[in-house]
């Protein structure tokens, strides 16, 4: 069966899903309790599924399957992305329990059951590999966020959750409809079978148009990105930890494990859509976020400019590239994540997230203000955090292929230390000139044990990001080979001098991007 | 073993001094960072005196992998050689005494153990730069000695200017950072490693090739090294990218000293000569060097000429002299900048503590101003400050010797000259100028400060420490006593002293001499050797040159500050443009917040209220929201609150589609 002799996958989604429905019936302390256990038993199993995991050995790892009907399958398995991708929402996951501990006080239960679910579907998206699986749990993630930003959400939850809910399911349709294209055509649902089928490269064209209109908006790319930043503003703290740190991965997902294999002639075709709106991003969202008065808005608007520098990675068809657009995913999951958190502290607080209500934190709240200073950095991508590997990483891929646009991206390294140094500052900087702000206590041990777990993460990817690297080498591999044909030739064009001889055949692939 | 002491040992203080902070209390916190650093710098001297008798080949000792991604790889590891040597004992020697005089210095400030482990942290921070194996490492350094410094500037972050100049520091060097970033993703595609020796060694093979970046078909090697050369500019604060450096003085003073003047400032300058050999390759960029190094010594020197706050005439001072490293680089006298970096850092570093002695010494006052005859009051800060001034202005005899600063930026001058180049003899000119600027305002800095009557009781400070103003006071002193500073903060000025007096005596033969310093860099940086023998041989009136500059300099000083009262007045008055233009800095700030920093803001609220809301949202989901409203009025029912029903229905709603079209889809 696989190398732990139980279906380990199924487990993990079967367990949260029990909880869920516990949790309904039990009482708000039984069911926080419930949720914590829970999630911290799917993150031991997440640690059991990494340690097991057999780097170098076959792709698809602890596959499960079980017939269904028609072309429908139980097809469950992972490969180095999508169980780091895992391992990111299970250990995610307790920490937005602990999060909503003391600040969900209404539908306790019903609050912990939607967040279990979240996590079902979200480790079901990352594990599925049957395309209608995938599909129903990619689309069902919608229903539990919706409802924790709609019932829990702040004073105008109803137009962010209906926002959320327009703009997500408009893309899914189109998607939907490409997929039964595709079952058809290739006359099988199994991803991994899919993945190395080559579909007609007029088919591709409209195929991968349509993954784009889902994978865009989840990503969320511009212009489709405007519900992202009232999704948390409205979302309670746990609602935006999760989003920010797991939901924005699934559009990043679907490029990695749809478009970009399956469709590798019409990625090609459409890698200037990709770059332009990318840019566009880059630099209108930073600029954005630059002028924000909310903390929430602020974040939101710096993880579209993120997710850009993923989608710069991903389309650069080469391996800096895309491991490093998987390591942005990562390191943003849990940087963005914890900035989410650490807004949720004050909030906690003082119950605005206006930025200019606050200001010299670092002289009643040193421990906090020590750790914000460290998302802060890593978010800015300082080298030694997660930050900076993953945003290195593209942006190395993506000079091979496009100085220009690597030029205009990196852009984003000034405006990003621009927006968020001028946040820490009207936060944590100055005098206490608020009497409830100078009220303010440092940060609960729980708190402390929410946030310090992320900050060891973000500093273990950024000194040794070879653990993480080390499972997503060999499946990266395989997508660069699979989509080799269709890469682009760089823009560098180097050319030697006349008057010195060629060294060493180095410069014949410099300009090619990525050997093999 | 030793090396790997050297590096983190600072790193592990700091990790004690920041998270023990109050627990373990101010004395242990400093002691713990202040000793680290003490025994980096013992181990750091022996290894230098080792290269120097030695002259070693280079080391390197590997510590961890970093990123390994296909061709792309690079560790943390810990490269030593005769140029990392030399910037390890700088480091290590300025940063242990800044450690020590700040026990004094910063004596009545409630928060010690965060200072001083920030001291300890940028101590690392700086070390892994100058060990750096490869361009990532340095990179790694490059922005750690930032983030430290912005934690520095801000370290009185209650100040609204010291958190505004923090900041200013670290998104100014990030735009240097753009091009370094640039230039490292250039050189992995040309070279492809990152590697330094690697990169250094098919650097010349790939002299006259060509290149596309950004649309332009460019020579190679001079975009990547203009592209590094921009990150060198951001942190080393050359023209135009320098406008951080002054507002930096808002740190608390012995930070200037380690910061601001010695070690980061000079990153850049030590990455130009780490990277000389491929600078080599590329004539234009070495030209672009010099003339960027020679503009910003004559423009610094011309604003140090007029400021009030005697940590920014030494802050522009620093940036003149950084030029001066940058035009030696440019000519292709790297051992001549790395010289000169070496005597700067005592000397400078000694200006600097010394300020703050006199700092100390007036209840915080830092405008010249308000000094004057403090040489009797605090004869020991006077004479070490007399003792980086003759360093600085180079004062000593051609053929028999002085103080440290004349061996070095003479050396540099007659390179300048030497090099034969139009932008050498360009940078010779400017150069001779600019040591005529910089006596002038160190010696004014001088007869300001330790000369003439006390002008004391017209400072606030003073004021507010004697309770008088200068209506009520006696005289002009207000009746205030400055105190001579206790000796933790005097030895370092005597250790400085010492150094900026006979650094360049010492020294000059191993980094400058033609044979003896060819075998003392052995190929850590490119020596030229013929340059090196060709500044013995310029004529006698290039030499003597600077000499005769820093005369007129100090005499022009000497016959305005000392002797006429109110000449200096009368010429600003004369000269009312020109001292504007001078004093506001040549209008840099006022132009790069009208260009840039308000168009930003601008630009954000253009795209957040006329973009996001006012295009995408109301054509995108407010209008469909319009247009559903007016037709069915479902978007009314939303605000209902259903919720779950609305839940329940999607989720059914998707599960009947999807089974009959898979059904469907499977016959």
């Amino acid at each position: 069966m696989n190398q732990l002799d139980f279906p380990i996958l199924s487990l993990m989604l079967g367990l949260p899903m029990l909880a869920a429905i516990i949790c309904l019936f039990l009482n708000a302390q039984a069911a926080r309790l419930l949720a914590l256990v829970t999630t911290l038993v799917l993150f031991a199993l997440g640690i059991v599924l990494w340690a097991n995991y057999d780097i170098g050995g076959p792709q698809w790892q602890y596959v499960e399957r079980i017939e269904l009907f028609g072309n429908f399958a139980w097809a469950l398995g992972i490969d180095g992305i999508s169980m780091m991708l895992i391992m990111l929402t299970v250990f995610l996951m307790p920490i937005c329990i602990g999060a909503s501990w003391e600040s969900i006080k209404e539908r306790v239960g019903e609050y912990m059951a939607a967040f279990l679910f979240m996590e079902v579907l979200m480790i079901g998206v990352f594990a599925a590999q049957d395309i209608f699986l995938f599909y129903i749990l990619f689309e069902a993630g919608l229903i539990p966020m919706y409802l924790i930003i709609g019932i829990w959400g702040g004073a105008n939850r109803i137009y962010a959750s209906y926002k959320f809910f327009l703009y997500t399911l408009l893309g899914s349709v189109v998607m939907l409809i490409a997929m039964l294209w595709m079952v058809q055509d290739a006359g099988t649902s199994d991803i991994p079978t899919l993945l190395n089928y080559d579909f007609a490269p007029e088919a591709q064209t409209w195929l991968w148009l349509a993954f784009f209109a889902s994978f865009a908006v989840k990503m969320p790319m511009w212009p489709v990105h405007t519900w992202l930043p009232d999704a948390h503003v409205q979302a309670p703290t746990a609602g935006s930890v999760i989003l920010a740190g797991v939901l924005l991965k699934m559009g990043g997902y679907g490029f990695l494990r749809f478009s970009l294999p399956m469709f590798p002639e019409a990625s090609e075709q459409f890698i200037w859509l990709i770059f332009a709106l990318s840019m566009v991003a880059v630099v209108y969202t930073s600029l954005v976020a630059l002028v924000q008065q909310d903390m929430k808005k602020l974040i939101a608007y710096s993880s579209v400019a993120h997710m850009a520098i993923v989608t710069l990675g991903l389309f650069a068809f080469n391996r800096q590239g895309i491991e490093g657009a998987i390591i942005v995913m990562l390191s943003h999951g849990l940087v963005s994540g914890a900035l989410f958190l650490c807004v949720g502290v004050i909030y906690d607080r003082l119950h605005t997230r206006e930025i200019d209500r606050y200001g010299g934190l670092s002289i009643n709240m040193p421990k906090y203000a020590l750790l914000f200073m460290l998302f802060t950095m890593a978010s800015i991508g300082l080298p030694g955090t997660s930050g900076f590997v993953g945003e290195f990483l593209s942006l190395v891929g993506l000079y091979k292929v496009n100085s220009w646009v690597t030029l205009v991206a990196t852009t984003g390294i000034i405006l990003g230390a621009g927006y968020m140094l001028y946040l820490y500052r009207r936060v944590a900087f100055g005098e206490l000139v608020h009497d409830d702000v100078k009220a303010m206590p440092d940060l609960s041990a729980r708190e402390m044990a929410l946030l310090a777990p992320i900050a060891a993460a973000v500093m273990w990817m950024g000194v040794y990001p070879e653990s993480f690297m080390a499972p997503i080498r060999g499946d990266v591999g395989t997508l660069v080979a699979r989509i080799d044909r269709a890469a682009p030739e760089g823009d560098a064009h180097l050319k030697m001098g006349q008057a010195t001889a060629a060294p060493k055949g180095h410069e014949a692939e410099a300009g090619h991007g990525e050997s093999h | 073993m030793t090396i790997q002491l050297i590096v983190f040992l600072p790193l592990l203080a700091a990790i004690v001094a920041g998270f023990g902070n109050r627990v373990i209390g101010n004395v242990p916190a400093k002691f713990v960072t202040t000793a680290a650093l003490f025994v980096s710098c013992a181990l750091s001297w022996p290894i230098f005196i080792d290269y120097i008798l030695l002259s070693r080949a280079a080391e390197v000792v590997p510590v961890l992998t970093w990123v390994q991604s296909g061709d792309l790889n690079f560790e943390w590891s810990l490269r030593v050689d005769a140029l990392t040597a030399v910037m390890l004992v700088v480091v290590t020697t300025v940063s242990a005494l800044v450690h020590l005089y700040s026990w004094g210095y910063m004596e009545e400030d409630p928060d010690q153990p965060r200072f001083f482990a920030y001291l300890s942290l940028f101590t690392f921070a700086m070390l892994m730069l100058v060990t750096a194996d490869n361009l990532v490492q340095m990179f790694f350094g490059w922005e750690g000695v930032g983030l430290a410094s912005y934690l520095l500037i801000g370290f009185w972050f209650k100040k609204p200017t010291a958190s505004a100049a923090a900041i200013k520091a670290f998104v100014v060097n990030r735009v240097g950072d753009l091009g370094f970033m640039l230039g490292i993703f250039g050189t992995f595609l040309v070279f492809g490693t990152v590697s330094i020796p690697e990169i250094l060694e098919a650097a010349p093979a790939m002299a006259g090739s060509t290149i596309t970046f950004a649309g332009m078909r460019l020579d190679t090697m001079t975009i990547l090294c203009l592209l590094l050369f921009i990150g060198a500019m951001g942190k080393s604060a050359q023209l135009g990218l320098h406008t951080w450096l002054p507002d930096a003085m808002e740190g608390p003073t012995p930070v200037s000293a380690l910061i601001h003047a010695a070690t980061m400032v000079t990153a850049g300058v030590f990455m130009v000569c780490r990277l000389s050999p491929m600078f080599e390759t590329s004539e234009v960029a070495l030209a672009v060097v010099t003339v960027v190094g020679a503009c910003t010594a004559i423009f610094a020197a011309t604003v140090g000429l007029v400021q009030h706050d005697i940590k920014r005439v030494i802050a522009y001072s620093t940036c003149s002299q950084l030029g001066y490293m940058f035009f030696a680089a440019g000519v292709g006298a790297y051992s001549a900048a790395m010289f000169h970096l070496f005597t700067h850092a005592f000397f400078k570093a000694l200006l600097f503590l010394g300020a703050g002695s006199v700092i100390h010494a007036m209840h915080h006052e830092q405008d010249m101003r308000y000094y004057g005859g403090l040489r009797k009051e605090i004869p020991l800060t006077f004479w070490a400050m007399m003792a980086g001034t003759l360093a600085i202005t180079g004062v000593g005899i051609v053929g028999i010797g002085g103080f440290a600063g004349f061996y070095s930026k003479d050396a540099i001058i007659e390179a300048a000259f030497a090099s034969g180049s139009s932008t050498g003899q360009f940078a010779f000119i400017i150069g001779v100028l600019a040591a005529l600027l910089t006596s002038f305002y160190s010696w004014r800095l001088m007869f300001l400060t330790f000369w003439g009557t006390p002008r004391w009781i017209q400072s606030e400070h003073i004021q507010h420490s004697v309770h008088k103003t200068p209506e009520t006071a006696e005289d002009s002193t207000g009746g205030y006593h400055p105190h001579e500073s206790p000796f933790s903060m005097l030895i370092p000025l005597g250790v400085l002293g010492f150094g900026a007096i006979a650094a360049g005596f010492l020294f000059h033969n191993q980094f400058i001499d033609a044979t003896e310093g060819f075998r003392f860099w052995a190929g850590s940086l490119a020596f030229d050797r013929h340059l090196m023998h060709e500044i013995h041989e310029v004529p006698l009136w290039v030499k003597l040159a600077s000499t005769v500059a820093m005369l007129i300099g100090l005499t022009t000083a000497f016959l305005m500050y000392f002797r006429g009262k109110d000449r200096p007045a009368r010429l600003a008055a004369t000269f009312q443009p020109v001292y504007n233009f001078f004093f506001n800095k040549w209008y840099f700030d006022e132009l790069y917040d009208l260009i840039f920093v308000r168009p930003a803001f601008w630009f954000g609220r253009l795209f957040w209220k006329t973009g996001d809301e006012g295009t995408i949202d109301r054509f995108g989901p407010n209008g469909v929201a319009a247009v559903v409203a007016s037709g069915a009025g479902v978007a009314k029912k939303f605000q209902t609150g259903y919720l779950y029903s609305y839940a329940l229905v999607m989720l059914l709603g998707l599960a009947a589609a999807v089974t009959w079209l898979i059904v469907r889809g499977a016959n």
